[in-house]
């Protein structure tokens, strides 16, 4: 009675030939990637030193190291963080804690989509138009940093609203009958609750600005700099376009040179997004409701 | 000072402390942040407006601008403003882009999303994850120096960097965004559904195709439409694996020149002011409406899904 019929058996081959034609397209997704991994690793590991992180460009940027664009980065993330991280987090804070379901929280709610979907390039010439000219803060760290944040700001924002939301109501309600007014609630039972994940969505915003090269391109960042910058108002290279200057305009550049710039770019970014990930996960293994 | 206070009359239930003012302080400020978001997008598009408008209104030709597939805009004499070369070199790296990116990111979606379980399942996600973390100028030197050789080679034309290049590049690119989009989308599917077609005897594959993708339908459509806004908002990689020449593409070996490629390779030697640096943020504005367009219909269809 509970034999297998024709039918069954048919329906079931069917099932194991899609099964492994989807997995094969999820493989197939994930394996340039890894090609393209171990060809950076293969064609640009050998020229990965302490001499080449630490030293600057030399002979028109055909030798030498990345010291400056590392250095620059630093600077364009740091400056970048330092706005978009109170920003990003009150406004993950009011939409979490005090936002009412209505037509502005909508609003505020697309805006949000409609920025993490604007042209990197716009964003750019936002930049130029907003910070470059109107501000006067002329091409700049302050500027360009100001540019990324503004673009890597829905990053912060939708981390922290998921991590805010986890902290149950019930937390809330307490302090509450204890008293306490929303503020406080907020900062001393919410906000420690949620702290670990804000942090992982920070990270994951240090990552997205360090790889970005289209906004910064117009707004602070120089294809070469013989001197490090010595405060937000002056430029700086930076490593995402060293790694276009260096692959695109400067002639007689070793092969080698490129891959290196690359690999280190793409090992920062995805160790930065690896050590926000596995901070997720292991969070969700310790969350005690 | 708090106890004399009190013992005024009137004054005993009023609970205007310094936690009172505080807190309607921090409310306030928190509330600025909530809106800075919109304050944010209206900026952009006054900023880019603001730079774009004595070109709009001084210079541009809308017919001319979106008909005409000559563009010279540097040229002293006679410098010519269409942008339809541009919009069919973005169009089709995007189109072909997107043949690459929907089989494989609904693909990968359905294998995480249906077949998938446990750390199989979470170790895949973490790699789309990654994948979508690459940033878009290693893809562009990606383009440049692996596919470009790769593409010569193998189907011995002159040149690799064109749509060809380009379109594999943004797919991948795109790809993994999509798939996660889309694995929300079937994630919403209730899982009443999934078991009411398993007790009616159907087996896995027959639920996905007959119960689960129909009722996901549209959140997999918004998940392909910011594909689409991605692929038309993508700079650096396109930029450098196109081969960034003003062409009217007639094979998917031809090198093209994309709308936000050209406003980063030659806004830097254009002067403030100008009508080459006016119709540079005029392209700018039409990249916005246009990337507004679909994000907004985007979010339109996949609440449409939530509500219903």
């Amino acid at each position: 009675m509970f034999e297998i019929s024709e039918l069954n058996k048919r329906n079931q081959k069917t099932q194991k030939l899609f099964q492994i034609l989807f997995l094969m397209m999820t493989l197939m997704l994930i394996a340039p990637v890894v090609i393209i991994l171990g060809t950076l690793i293969y064609k640009g590991g050998a020229i990965i030193s302490v001499d080449f992180l630490f030293t600057a460009p030399t002979d028109g940027m055909t030798a030498g190291g990345i010291f400056p664009a590392l250095f620059g980065t630093v600077w364009l993330v740091a400056v970048a963080l330092l706005v978009s991280v109170p920003v990003g987090v009150a406004a993950a804070i009011y939409l979490s804690e005090y936002a009412p379901d209505n037509w502005l929280t909508r609003i505020i709610n697309l805006a949000i989509i409609n920025l993490a979907g604007v042209p990197s390039i716009v964003h750019a010439l936002f930049g130029v138009g907003a910070f470059v000219i109107f501000f006067k803060f002329g091409t700049s760290i302050l500027a360009a940093s100001l540019t990324l944040a503004i673009m890597t700001l829905p990053v912060v924002i939708v981390a922290s609203k998921e991590s805010l939301q986890a902290v149950p109501k019930a937390f809330r309600e307490a302090c509450w009958n204890m008293g306490a007014t929303r503020w406080q609630t907020i900062r001393r039972v919410v906000l420690p609750n949620a702290v670990s994940g804000i942090l992982t969505g920070v990270i994951l915003e240090v990552s997205r600005t360090t790889g970005e090269t289209a906004p910064i391109m117009f707004t602070g960042a120089a294809f070469f700099l013989p001197f490090l910058p010595q405060s937000v108002f002056d430029q700086t290279m930076a490593l995402s376009l060293h790694l276009f200057v260096v692959s695109t305009q400067v002639p007689g550049v070793p092969d080698e040179l490129p891959y290196g710039v690359a690999l280190v770019l793409i090992g920062m970014v995805l160790l930065m997004n690896s050590v926000s990930i596995a901070f997720r996960m292991y969070l969700r293994g310790q969350k005690k409701w | 000072m708090q106890q004399s206070s009190n013992n005024l009359p009137g004054n005993a239930f009023d609970r205007r402390t310094m936690d009172w003012y505080i807190d309607k302080l921090m409310q306030l400020l928190v509330f600025i942040g909530g809106i800075s978001a919109i304050i944010f997008i209206i900026g952009i598009f006054v900023f880019i407006t603001m730079e774009g408008m004595d070109f709009v209104f001084g210079r541009l030709d809308v017919a001319e601008f979106f008909t005409s597939e000559y563009w010279s805009p540097s040229d002293e004499d006679d410098p010519e403003f269409g942008i339809l070369a541009l919009i069919a070199g973005t169009a089709s790296v995007t189109g072909l882009a997107m043949l690459v990116a929907i089989p494989f990111a609904l693909g990968s979606a359905i294998y995480i999303g249906e077949f998938a379980s446990g750390k199989k399942r979470e170790y895949l996600k973490v790699l789309v994850e990654l994948l979508a973390a690459i940033p878009s100028v290693v893809w562009g030197f990606i383009g440049l120096s692996i596919m470009n050789p790769l593409i010569i080679d193998v189907f011995d034309v002159p040149v690799g960097l064109n749509i060809l290049n380009a379109g594999v590049i943004l797919g991948l690119m795109a790809a993994p965004i999509m798939a996660s989009i889309a694995e929300d989308a079937l994630k919403a599917v209730p899982d009443g559904y999934r078991e009411a077609a398993e007790a009616m005897g159907a087996t896995r594959w027959q639920v996905i195709f007959k119960v689960v993708l129909p009722a996901a339908k549209n959140g997999l459509l918004g998940a392909v439409l910011l594909g689409v806004g991605r692929g038309f908002g993508e700079t650096m990689a396109v930029l450098m694996a196109t081969g960034h020449s003003v062409n009217m593409p007639t094979s998917i070996f031809d090198s093209v020149r994309a709308l936000t490629a050209t406003i980063a390779a030659e806004l830097g030697e254009t002067a403030v002011g100008s009508d080459h640096y006016g119709v540079l943020f005029t392209i700018g504005i039409f990249l916005f409406l246009i990337t507004f367009v679909i994000n907004l219909s985007a979010d339109l269809i996949v609440r449409g899904v939530r509500k219903g």
